[in-house]
């Protein structure tokens, strides 16, 4: 099976504060602690499962600046086949529509069975997936939790929906699915790994490269821009304790007494 | 001015409550616009369903047929295409169908597609001015969004104030032979059935206090301290999505909407940064306490008492005193 999985470069909530800039116009980013997007990463790990079942190949494509090399590389020591970064100054800007442009050209040229995307990322919206299954017309599903290939042309899949309850389908190739976390355990990437696709090429496409028309993608393509970002001022916001540990877990332990919660 | 269409979820014969908020945001975005809402679904459910939404909007388009039965997005965004003017303006709230759906309608109307949005602020002609969270809510961004082509929207749940008026009586009217006329849409994906979540050992549903515990633990062989303080205070332990995720603990101890809803007098988030996702498996407005070593958590927004410390450092000492205090 020829599967691509499509992959973002973002800041790693778990390393990082997120705040806002002075100016308003973006996040703080110096010193930002980058990886690949959480949910692409099972997507990845799950594409590389299916191909060792079945055969085939796993492509990775990710759209973004020079830096994005190193979420690719880093799926293609992961076990990933090959790389596509797709960059190009036209491409700026994009909104999720833009993007899904590019990839549908990238998934027109290589001809893929299986098109995996993570169901959303922490600065996104999870949208590309589902517009580029429609712009397609091949079959979606959004938030699967499970796949099994059933058939030459059919898989069988899990959607997470809620109360932890699952639905399942059957879903004919070729498709889009777009990957939930908990799918699957990612495994480990070491710096042997890493070392091991160095000096691997990885091609860089511009939309030149794949036919897409300028207008079609980057600011002047977008329906939707961020116009600024912001802090959120919610509620009233909790009571901080102060003070040592040891005065805030005493203060801690009578609130918790006055509610009734420890004798 | 744009048609404005309200797709109504519904469940078991009952209509969702983010219906009643799908109305107020689309008086928001046109005060003089009737919104048309849409139910679809199966015989048996959509004629209740109806009613009770033509009680809040004045037109009610109603489309059934036993393909409906379960709402597979495949098969509901053709026959939505089929209905829909261009131009429409389409508000659903957002959660699972509506991530399934949504994109790629936008796609078949040629529409902008604006997710998840948490607010309205302003409308020029036809440029919205929207808000949206970004990294779990520790950010928010104004976003213009170009509704010139129509556009497709979802709405945060609970974050619009329904409006609860029911004073309409409104017409229902069948759209079952347009959505049809070109037969069934091809069926790509077919449903095949429903798998229930597992009951876990504990039903952290019932507990009345629960002590949560998040990303923030870090390391599988730390959840142990968080054991310990559930012990001493008789707590049931619960958590958060990624440490189900890392199969640490049983998906029946997650809280969250795509978990349990857990309804304690307290709760104790623990390393738990307070995702919409999180909270909105909290019902019932428990005594919170937040502690979270990233002082702008989100969780600190909703917890009634937060302490900013490392949960690794804190939770054992605070176990230690608890222990004590109990002896």
């Amino acid at each position: 099976m020829e599967i691509l999985v499509c992959i973002k470069r973002v800041p790693d909530t778990s390393e990082n504060e997120i705040t806002v800039n002075k100016e308003g116009t973006d996040i703080e980013r110096e010193d930002l602690v980058y990886s690949v997007n959480e949910w692409d990463n099972y997507a990845v790990e799950e594409a590389i499962r299916i191909r060792d079942k079945v055969g085939g190949t796993v492509t990775v494509v990710s759209l973004g600046s020079e830096e994005t090399e190193e979420v690719i590389r880093r799926e293609m020591a992961m076990g990933a086949d090959k790389g596509i970064h797709l960059m190009d100054p036209a491409l700026e800007g994009s909104d999720g529509r833009g993007i899904a442009v590019a990839l549908k050209a990238e998934v027109k040229k290589g001809g893929y069975d299986l098109v995996l995307t993570g169901a959303q990322a922490d600065d996104g919206a999870g949208q590309v997936g589902g517009m580029l299954a429609a712009m397609l017309q091949r079959p979606f599903a959004a938030l699967v939790n499970h796949i099994e290939v059933t058939g030459a042309d059919t898989l069988r899949i899990g959607r997470e929906i809620a109360g932890g309850n699952q639905e399942f389908s059957e879903i004919r190739l070729p498709c889009v699915l777009s990957i939930q976390t908990g799918i699957n355990e990612p495994r480990y990437v070491g710096i042997r790994g890493i070392r091991k696709v160095a000096s691997v090429e990885i091609p860089i496409h511009g939309i030149s490269d794949i036919a897409v028309p300028a207008e079609t993608v980057g600011k002047t393509g977008a329906r939707v821009k961020r116009i600024d970002y912001f802090t959120p001022q919610l509620g009233k916001g909790a009571e901080i304790l102060e003070g040592s540990d040891e005065e805030i877990i005493d203060k801690l332990i009578e609130i918790l007494k006055s509610k009734g919660r420890i004798k | 001015m744009a048609p404005m269409i309200a797709y109504i979820l519904h469940k078991n014969g009952v209509i969702d409550d983010t219906a009643l908020e799908l109305k107020s945001a689309a008086e928001m975005l046109e005060p003089e616009a009737v919104p048309v809402a849409v139910v679809m679904g199966s015989k048996k459910d959509v004629e209740g369903v109806c009613q009770e939404a033509a009680r809040s909007f004045a037109t009610v388009w109603k489309i059934e047929n036993e393909a409906l039965s379960y709402p597979n997005a495949e098969v509901i965004r053709p026959l939505l295409s089929r209905i829909l003017p261009k131009g429409s303006i389409v508000l659903m709230p957002h959660e699972h169908f509506s991530m399934d759906l949504a994109p790629g309608l936008s796609i078949c109307q040629e529409a902008a597609y604006l997710p998840d949005a948490v607010g309205f602020e302003a409308r020029e002609g036809q440029s919205l001015r929207a808000v949206r969270e970004e990294f779990n809510g520790m950010v928010r961004t104004h976003v213009a969004c170009d509704l010139t082509q129509g556009a497709v929207i979802t709405l945060r749940p609970g974050a619009f104030t329904p409006n609860e008026r029911k004073d309409k009586s409104g017409q229902i009217i069948d759209k079952t032979p347009e959505a049809f006329q070109e037969g069934a849409p091809t069926l790509q994906r077919r449903f095949i059935e429903l798998v229930e979540a597992e009951a876990g050992d504990v039903d952290i549903t019932k507990s009345e206090v629960l002590v949560s515990v998040g990303r923030g633990i870090e390391e599988q062989e730390n959840l142990e301290i968080i054991h310990e303080l559930g012990k001493v205070m008789g707590a049931d332990v619960s958590c958060s999505r990624p440490i189900v995720d890392a199969k640490w603990m049983e998906k029946s101890r997650q809280v969250g909407t795509s978990g349990k809803t857990v309804k304690p007098k307290v709760y104790l988030a623990l390393g738990i940064s307070g995702s919409f996702q999180h909270l909105g498996g909290i019902k019932g407005s428990p005594f919170m306490v937040a502690v979270n070593k990233n002082p702008k958590a989100p969780i600190f927004h909703v917890a009634d008492v937060g302490v900013v410390a490392d949960i690794l450092d804190f939770v054992p000492k605070l176990s230690e005193k608890i222990g004590e205090a109990v002896k």
